[in-house]
């Protein structure tokens, strides 16, 4: 399976589509289809890529897909491969695409589930940490500090209150075949996460960052800039568990500043000295947990 | 395997109908008093009598979540459910009858929290009547038994292409043992063909469903509309091709029952119709004119059978196991809707029992009935009327 | 060039004429050329064909199956993501309109 753009297919499996210019999780998808190629059964909930993929007559999918119930996306997909199964159909995949709020929100009973049944399976999380097509409402995996529509800063509250849950461990949890956390700044891990997903034999899971350039507010012709720089600050984390063990794909030598990082957004522009300090803390944190238990 | 009599409850009697359906996939969740229907077909999948795909899902939402996905590909499916399950699939009911999507499900008729209750009465399936499946209630095991059978071959009809809903009352249905006849396999082969359609996603020729409509969503819907409009002559032709072969048919989207020269007739859905025969049996030997009509469809509705027995009678009851809280029983509204296109129809009363599975007596029906000659013979009665109230009221 | 075209498509004239259900896969009534402020233009002196800007292109506008990678313009929608990826400097985006870009 491909790995690099010169490997792979020349063919679209996702065109025209009306999502804004430079968006990321159309580019996840996208990558992940020509991974998967024209045999594939793909199932997405509510969200910006459903809405701007499947708009009666412009259907940009050339595959198989369909708009799953917003909460419902993993039980959709255990019914395609019951289905496919049952009617013996051989050589293709089954994919769903949800969004943050379309998999740790209001998704993760069906989730849950379709993991616990343990059905072939590929579950994509393209997280843009914000429910970003109803117009940018936090979501649980919005972080902390993140100015929302529904978590503004104002001089009470510093917007998003919450931490992120942490799904791909919430996800590992339930002793899934394979899960990997992957980002749009790092295109040539994400296929080989895709590929690796296609070749189980139960349920996987890949958890994609998609930066939003309306929703995070930066130019558009960064999206890409900013999956990388959220790794080489520390704050996002490329990881694999495969064989009921957590693996760390990449350790950056030395972070970048999270207070870069953050201060080229418009979401997170309000923020005080004292809350990066807050955020820097918490990601030393967790990669101290990291680097003790994960395999490296 | 030839055809048998077995002792049955009404939920085995569905699993059975089930087995001899051959649906690829099932997804079960369990809820009271479904419960025994997703248990039986576990034991038919596990004995191999039953080669489907059995889904063990988190939620009466994934239930039918993964019946949408299966059917999504072309796959036959069942599901099941009661109750608070059936509200909390709701989002999914109009989503795939808006799909297409010819998947049956078996619904055991229990009460809505709160209070809480367990026992039976049709406020789960009337609040869903405007989902856009077909909806049929059944009176005893046998008949759920055929109905199952009949409604893959109605749903599945490509001029229909809807959902269907089979009610069973709870535990008066779903738990009472009957004498059945189960057809054998050859010959449900033979009446219910496998399910070939183009409404499904196709790896030789790429599709999609279930997406979205904005400028044309109308027409999408008046379609539906006028496809469902085609229901009742294909229920009745399946009625009868049922009929034909195993000598069992229910008389489509109505049964009358002694109706012909009756002056009132008590119009009944579900297992309530049973103890109405036999009083209307019994105030006919003593010279009264009654008659009922069993409502087998709620939709699509059967108005044009309504408006035939409601041009005859000089007073009509309708027994509602439910009550829209704040107007009336929701099967009187929809009678009512239909008989006020008579130049004079007839006086009607709305007799709303059962709530929570109070019980209806025959007592109770012959008590309905005397109320309905009197309003015949020009007295003036109360229009909604609550029975077995275990108390005064001042409403 | 081998990105997917745009077909014709008239209402249907009837209700029955509607799809029940399933709709073709692949079906595209409108470009977005329309969305487009800024057009990237290749240079294809520069170009070394690393395929970066294929890879990262959310729309999947650029074509590398000719020799020379091409740009489908009926549905770039003027990101310049590729523009700020390219390494060699080798995409410009140019202002729609502008016919002073010796590239076009």
């Amino acid at each position: 399976m491909a790995t690099n753009a010169r490997e792979l297919t020349n063919t679209e499996f996702l065109y025209g589509h009306r999502a804004c210019a430079g968006c990321g999780g159309s580019l996840a998808l996208r990558l992940a289809m020509k991974v998967l190629g024209p045999r594939t059964f793909v199932a997405i909930p509510a969200n910006c890529m459903s809405a701007v993929s499947f708009l009666y007559p412009q259907i940009s999918f050339t595959t198989n897909a369909m708009i799953s119930p917003f909460p419902a996306t993993g039980a959709v997909l255990s019914g395609i491969e019951a289905g496919a199964r049952a009617l013996g159909f051989k050589d293709y995949s089954v994919v769903g695409f949800a969004g943050d709020g379309g998999t740790a929100d209001i998704g993760i009973q069906a989730l849950s589930g379709a993991i616990d049944r343990g059905d072939r399976v590929i579950y994509v999380c393209y997280d843009n940490e914000a429910y970003m097509n109803t117009g940018i409402q936090k979501s649980g995996l919005t972080p902390f500090g993140s100015r929302t529509t529904t978590s503004p800063a104002g001089r009470n509250i510093p917007g998003a209150a919450g931490r992120k849950k942490d799904m791909f461990e919430i996800v590992a949890a339930h002793g899934i075949e394979y899960a990997a956390t992957a980002s749009i700044g790092y295109l040539e891990d994400f296929l080989k996460k895709i590929g690796k997903a296609a070749r189980c034999r139960t349920t996987s899971y890949i958890h994609v960052l998609s930066p939003c350039a309306t929703g995070w507010g930066f130019p558009v012709e960064q999206t890409v800039e900013m999956g990388k720089e959220a790794v080489d600050c520390g704050l996002w984390v490329l990881a694999e568990y495969e064989d009921e063990e957590f693996v760390l794909n990449r350790k950056p030598k030395e972070f970048s500043c999270v207070g870069d990082y953050l201060k080229k957004q418009a979401r997170f522009k309000h923020l005080k000295e004292k809350e990066v300090e807050f955020i820097t803390a918490n990601r030393d944190k967790k990669w101290e947990k990291i680097l003790k238990n994960w395999k490296a | 395997m030839p055809g048998c009599r077995i002792f049955v409850s009404g939920d085995e009697a569905v699993a059975e109908a089930v087995r001899l359906a051959r649906p690829h996939v099932i997804s079960a969740y369990p809820i009271t008093p479904q419960t025994v229907v997703v248990e039986r077909i576990s034991d038919f999948v596990e004995d191999g009598s039953l080669k489907s795909e059995y889904l063990h899902v988190e939620s009466e939402h994934s239930a039918m979540s993964a019946a949408l996905g299966a059917a999504a590909v072309g796959a036959r499916t069942f599901t099941a459910t009661s109750s608070q399950g059936l509200l909390y699939m709701a989002e999914l009911l109009p989503y795939v009858s808006g799909a297409r999507f010819p998947i049956v499900m078996m619904n055991a008729n229990r009460t809505l929290a709160t209070p809480w209750a367990l026992l039976s009465d049709h406020r789960d399936s009337l609040s869903q009547i405007d989902s856009g499946w077909i909806q049929v209630y059944c009176e005893d095991a046998q008949e759920a038994l055929d109905m199952i059978i009949q409604a893959y071959r109605i749903a599945e009809d490509p001029r229909v292409m809807a959902p269907i809903m089979v009610n069973l009352d709870g535990f008066l249905l779903t738990h009472t043992y009957e004498m059945v006849e189960l057809p054998g396999q050859e010959e449900v082969d033979a009446f219910l063909p496998p399910y070939r359609t183009g409404n499904k996603m196709d790896l030789d020729d790429p599709k999609t469903v279930c997406y979205a409509a904005m400028d044309e969503y109308m027409e999408f819907h008046m379609k539906q509309e006028l496809d469902m409009r085609k229901a009742p002559a294909v229920i009745a032709e399946v009625d009868r091709a049922f009929g034909d072969r195993f000598g069992r048919s229910y008389g489509g989207m109505v049964e009358p029952y002694r109706c012909e020269d009756a002056e009132v007739v008590l119009l009944t859905l579900g297992t309530v119709t049973g103890t109405a025969r036999v009083v209307v049996d019994a105030m006919r030997e003593e010279g009264h004119r009654v008659g009922l009509a069993k409502l087998r469809f709620m939709r699509p509705f059967p108005r044009q059978e309504i408006l035939e027995i409601a041009g005859r009678v000089k007073a009509m009851g309708v027994i509602d196991k439910d009550i829209s809280v704040g107007y009336e029983g929701i099967v009187f509204t929809n009678v009512n809707s239909s008989v006020c296109d008579l130049a004079s129809p007839p006086p009607r009363i709305n007799f709303i029992g059962g709530l929570g599975g109070r019980n209806i007596s025959k007592g109770h029906v012959r008590g309905m009935f005397g109320q309905l000659l009197k309003l015949a013979g020009g007295e003036g009665m109360e229009r909604i009327q609550f029975i077995n109230v275990g108390c005064e009221h001042n409403g | 060039m081998d990105r997917p075209k745009v077909v014709e498509y008239s209402k249907p004239l009837c209700v029955e004429d509607y799809p029940c259900g399933a709709f073709k896969a692949g079906h595209l009534v409108q470009d977005n050329a329309g969305w487009r402020v800024f057009r990237p233009v290749i240079d294809q002196q520069k170009c070394v064909r690393c395929l970066r800007c294929f890879l990262v292109c959310p729309d999947g506008a650029i074509d590398k199956s000719g020799d020379r990678l091409e740009i489908d313009y009926g549905f770039c929608k003027g990101c310049g993501v590729c523009a700020y990826e390219c390494k060699l400097g080798a995409i410009t985006m140019v202002r729609e309109g502008d016919e002073t870009d010796a590239g076009l």
